[in-house]
């Protein structure tokens, strides 16, 4: 491996790359075009695993494994948890509501892109030593780095475990609410309910009055319409209560239907038979 | 000796702290102690012109330094005092004179329950007129300058409950504004030019200095000196300050404040001596203001007005003197210390009568009083005299004098033309005078009841207020012979302002018989005009001359077109272009960026990917300088 | 291959990442349109450790996981109260700061 020629990979590498570098840009497109949050999460995921592996070739094994570890194991676990919170059926609306926003986007990212294509293949980078050196000095890569971050990099690691402590604070501060009164009782809720004259008696199952039992469908009135009552608040306020009453009502149709054949086939063949019967 | 110098200022300036400071405990004593205090002055002056007499005419400068003002590199200013024969002539005038008219107000003011602040105020103007003329150095004559001014704003405007006196002081004060200003001007050029203050090293290093700047100077004095002393153009305060108390019209206008412009050219003479064109200048004020003021005398009814023209033309007559240079400088001082005694004795005098008149100033309302007030009488007829230069009285030897050196001005017309003004002045003076005299004290009694019905019962004054009236006759009667027999004066004077002697382009003994002539026919002109025709009490129209002369011949529509007219014309169109042109481009400017922002406000919709684009925008064209200097 | 190829991808992913957080309204998308330009970072920092032969490149990267780490557990915070107070992740609809 010559440390000062121009420097070429492998031909295994430069397979990989092709391949790996397709998917990792489809990832990454795929994060941005997706309707669902959920999907975006995932093609991020893949997009990571596919970069930890790059890490990996380009002889970065530890952040490689950094990379699986913390980033598609813990961060994108952390994404899809409050993506769930969120509402993980929640799809997003591409159409753009603000005036000329997506053209200066894709002209500042096209702008962007061209600069940093041209700033890249402007620069004189001809020369790629490798790690090979780096990585054996001190017995391998995660000594190697060990010995960096303990001794050059020292208060920059501990400056940035301060940092991850504030953050943590920061996000239970953020997160947690005070609650600034006792906790009503039992009894309370039932006064107040009945001073405020609302719906006394437990509310009605979901499901009940319809023919699925799932907690996203709301009951059915005796008319046919859904009954908001019968949904949890935190699926109607995400919007996620799946209105079947015209499906039922569709599906009674065609049971009427269905019958209505069945019944008209057994009747023509009754007639028959008794016709038979009569000859 | 020196140290008495410093006791002249300090004794009035501890009276007036005294009783401007002390309140209402003073009441009772505070006149008895500004007089005492005044008197103390000029005993103090009196010795120390006892002991000036005892030296040789060449030793008689005293100079004492009492503390450095102001020490700074390049900028010494030092409460200094220089007492020579000028100052100490001054000194003894301003002393006597005021001294007496202390004691006068004694009476006067007698019913005025303000009579302590009265006398605290003569007593500031007396220390302010002592170290006018006492100070070493320009700097601190500008110090006594504007004390003078404050004393005397503050004396007219002493019965500020009348909005005529308390509108005579703000425009007595005005306009010595702008006399002051012209002073500090020449202060600040004589710095400029000379690098010092002080009256020895500017007035023997004239000669190096050029003539314009010389000029300059000479021309910002003449400006003081027109303020101080009411001088054309800035004369128009003088006739209005006699709403001040009469003493104080005797003392501040007509003895010895007015006469400080007179003081500052003859002590400045070195200056104006190098500079042809502003000792001119000077000259043809001083003509000027002396027809001018005689002839506004003329024709006024009010007798302190009338003698207050007469104040300005008789000053006039000592400004064209101290114009003539080395020939005239003693001739003026003389002038104006016989002067001093006369106009303050005439000034007195009509004090007495208006005392006896239930205040009444009109001359159409008096008439017969010689009998009711016979030693006013005789004090006022003996000031009378001397003023119109009758033979042998005071204002004879002075403005004889005066009359003389205005001849001898050149050889030219110039001579003759300064001359005849001159001698013209002395034929009006009399003529004024006499009318003044006719009017009060002879003729029938035209008395009228004052405001309140009550008629006027004319009595003789008390004790304190005839006796400096006597007092001054004598000086008006036998001081001019004192000074002039022998050239007394002139010698006396000589070592401090140089003298030549006049050379007139006609006879002395001429010009002399001339002035007595002019003088005579004056006064028969007055006597045949109001001493043989009964006197209207109520003013007839008068001609064209008498009613402009009346009205101070138009010297407030002057100012009152040229100033506040302008001013108001000139403030009207600087509004008008602040308004438009200031107003409108800081307006337009602020409108500008108003529009401007709210234009720019919609970037901030709100709205963080908006923002959002605008860094990823920013960071692109940050690449882009970035690529681009590299590129370069 | 020239393992330039690598700052390529980079710069691409980049870009990606960042017209995403200008086109998406979704808060948690565009966090991880953040998460994915970071990443693009990262993995141009571990070409130029490559480059140079030496660790220092990976030591950034390895700083920047970590504050990312930090800046998603906030971010993350963030987006759960404000879906909480609004009920919604849209970035749009938190947009009180405006004339």
């Amino acid at each position: 491996m010559s440390t000062l020629a121009a420097y070429a990979t492998s031909t295994g590498e430069a397979v990989q790359f092709w391949i790996l570098g397709t998917v990792a840009v489809v990832g990454a497109l795929c994060t941005v075009l997706m309707r669902r949050a959920v999907h975006s999460a995932l093609c991020l995921a893949a997009t990571m695993i596919v970069l930890a592996v790059f890490y990996l070739a380009n002889g970065a094994y530890f952040l490689g494994v950094v990379q699986i570890v913390v980033y598609t194991g813990a961060i994108m676990m952390l994404f899809l948890f409050v993506v769930m919170l969120v509402g993980v059926t929640a799809a997003d609306s591409l159409k753009e509501t603000i005036k000329g926003q997506r053209w200066l986007a894709a002209l500042c990212g096209l702008g962007f892109g061209v600069l940093l294509v041209a700033g890249i293949g402007n620069a004189a980078l001809r020369n790629f030593n490798g790690l090979g050196a780096a990585n054996t000095a001190r017995g391998g890569n995660v000594e190697g780095l060990a010995a960096l971050i303990f001794t050059r990099y020292v208060f920059a690691f501990e400056i940035t475990g301060v940092l991850l402590i504030t953050a943590a604070v920061g996000a239970m501060v953020l997160t947690h609410r005070e609650r600034t009164e006792r906790a009503r009782t039992q009894r309370e809720l039932a006064e107040q309910r009945v001073r405020e004259g609302k719906h006394l008696p437990p509310l009605p199952a979901p499901g009940v009055y319809a023919r699925h039992n799932a907690v996203d469908i709301a009951g059915l009135l005796p008319d046919g319409t859904p009954s908001e009552l019968t949904v949890s608040r935190t699926l109607r306020e995400r919007g996620q209560v799946r209105d079947v009453s015209r499906e039922a009502m569709e599906d009674l149709k065609a049971l009427e239907q269905r019958s209505e054949e069945r019944l008209g086939r057994d009747r023509a063949e009754h007639d028959r038979d008794g016709q038979e019967a009569t000859r | 000796m020196e140290n008495l110098i410093a006791l002249l200022v300090a004794a009035p300036l501890l009276g007036a702290v005294v009783l401007l400071l002390g309140g209402r405990r003073l009441d009772g004593t505070g006149h008895l102690l500004g007089t005492v205090l005044a008197a103390a002055s000029f005993v103090v002056g009196a010795v120390l012109f006892a002991d000036m007499l005892g030296k040789g005419a060449e030793e008689r400068t005293l100079t004492s330094t009492l503390y450095s003002w102001i020490p700074v590199e390049g900028f010494q200013a030092d409460v200094a005092f220089r007492l020579d024969q000028l100052s100490m002539t001054f000194v003894l005038l301003i002393t006597g004179v005021g001294t007496l008219i202390h004691l006068y107000s004694i009476g006067y003011m007698e019913h005025d329950e303000r009579r302590r602040r009265f006398f605290g105020y003569l007593n500031l103007f007396l220390a302010a007129m002592l170290l006018l003329v006492l100070a070493d150095n320009y700097l601190l004559l500008y110090v006594g300058w504007e004390g003078v001014g404050l004393a005397s704003y503050l004396l007219i405007g002493f019965w500020q409950h009348k909005p005529s006196a308390a509108t005579a002081a703000k425009k007595a004060f005005l306009v010595n504004r702008v006399g002051d200003v012209g002073l500090s001007i020449a202060i600040m050029l004589m710095f400029t030019t000379f690098g010092t203050f002080a009256f020895g090293p500017v007035l023997s290093s004239v000669d190096g200095a050029s003539e314009g700047t010389l000029t300059a100077i000479g021309l910002m004095l003449l400006l003081a000196a027109c303020g101080k002393s009411a001088q054309v153009p800035l004369q128009s305060w003088l006739g209005d300050a006699m709403e001040g108390p009469t003493p104080v019209s005797a003392l501040i206008h007509a003895a010895t404040m007015v006469t400080a412009g007179v003081y500052l050219i003859v002590r400045s003479g070195a200056i104006f001596n190098a500079a042809p064109d502003a000792q001119l200048a000077v000259v043809i004020v001083g003509a000027v203001t002396l027809l001018f003021g005689a002839i506004v005398g003329c024709a006024k009814d009010d007798i302190k007005k009338a003698l207050a023209g007469s104040t300005m033309s008789q000053i006039g007559y000592m400004v064209l003197a101290a114009g003539l240079g080395p020939i005239g400088y003693a001739f003026a001082i003389m002038h104006l210390v016989t002067h001093g005694f006369f106009k303050a004795g005439l000034f007195l005098g009509a004090g007495s009568v208006m005392h006896g008149m239930n205040d009444e100033v009109d001359m159409r309302r008096y008439g017969g009083l010689r009998r009711y007030m016979p030693v006013t009488f005789v004090t006022f007829g003996l000031g009378y005299l001397a003023i119109i230069g009758f033979p042998g009285l005071s204002g004879f030897w002075s403005k004889d004098k005066i009359i003389e050196a205005a001849f001898a001005y050149d050889d030219g017309v110039r001579g003759w033309i300064f001359g005849g003004v001159a001698l013209l002045g002395a034929g009006i003076t009399a003529f004024y005078m006499t009318r003044v005299m006719i009017m009060t004290f002879f003729g029938e009694k035209r008395w009228q009841p004052d405001a309140e019905g009550n008629p006027p019962h004319p009595h003789e004054s008390p004790k304190s207020m005839t006796i400096p009236m006597i007092v001054l006759a004598f000086g008006s009667v036998f001081a001019g012979g004192f000074f002039a027999v022998g050239d007394r004066f002139v010698n006396w004077l000589a070592p401090v302002t140089e003298f030549e002697h006049p050379h007139p382009v006609i006879s002395v003994p001429a010009i002399t018989t001339a002035t007595v002539v002019v003088l005579l026919a004056g006064a028969a002109v007055a006597w045949a005009m109001y001493g043989r025709r009964p006197v209207p009490v109520e003013a007839p129209r008068g001609s064209l001359l008498t009613r402009a002369a009346r009205r101070d011949l138009y010297q407030d529509d002057v100012n009152h077109v040229v100033l506040v007219r302008g001013g108001e014309h000139l403030t009207r169109s600087l509004v008008y272009v602040d308004h438009t042109l200031v107003d409108g481009v800081v307006n337009g400017t602020a409108a500008g960026f108003g529009g401007l922002s709210g234009r720019l406000r919609r970037l901030q919709n709100g709205y963080a990917r908006s923002y959002a684009v605008s860094m990823f925008g920013g960071a692109a064209i940050l690449v882009a300088a970035t690529l681009l200097m590299r590129a370069v | 291959m020239n393992p330039v190829n690598y700052l390529y991808l980079a710069a691409l992913l980049f870009t990606i990442g960042a017209t995403g957080v200008l086109i998406r309204r979704n808060a948690i998308v565009v966090f991880m349109c953040i998460e994915l330009m970071l990443n693009a970072c990262n993995l141009a920092l571990v070409a130029f450790s490559r480059m140079h032969g030496n660790l220092d490149g990976q030591i950034i990267a390895f700083f920047t996981m970590v504050v990312a780490a930090a800046e998603v557990v906030v971010g993350l915070a963030i987006i759960v109260s404000l879906f909480r107070s609004r009920h919604s992740a849209s970035v749009d609809d938190a947009s009180l700061m405006k004339l």
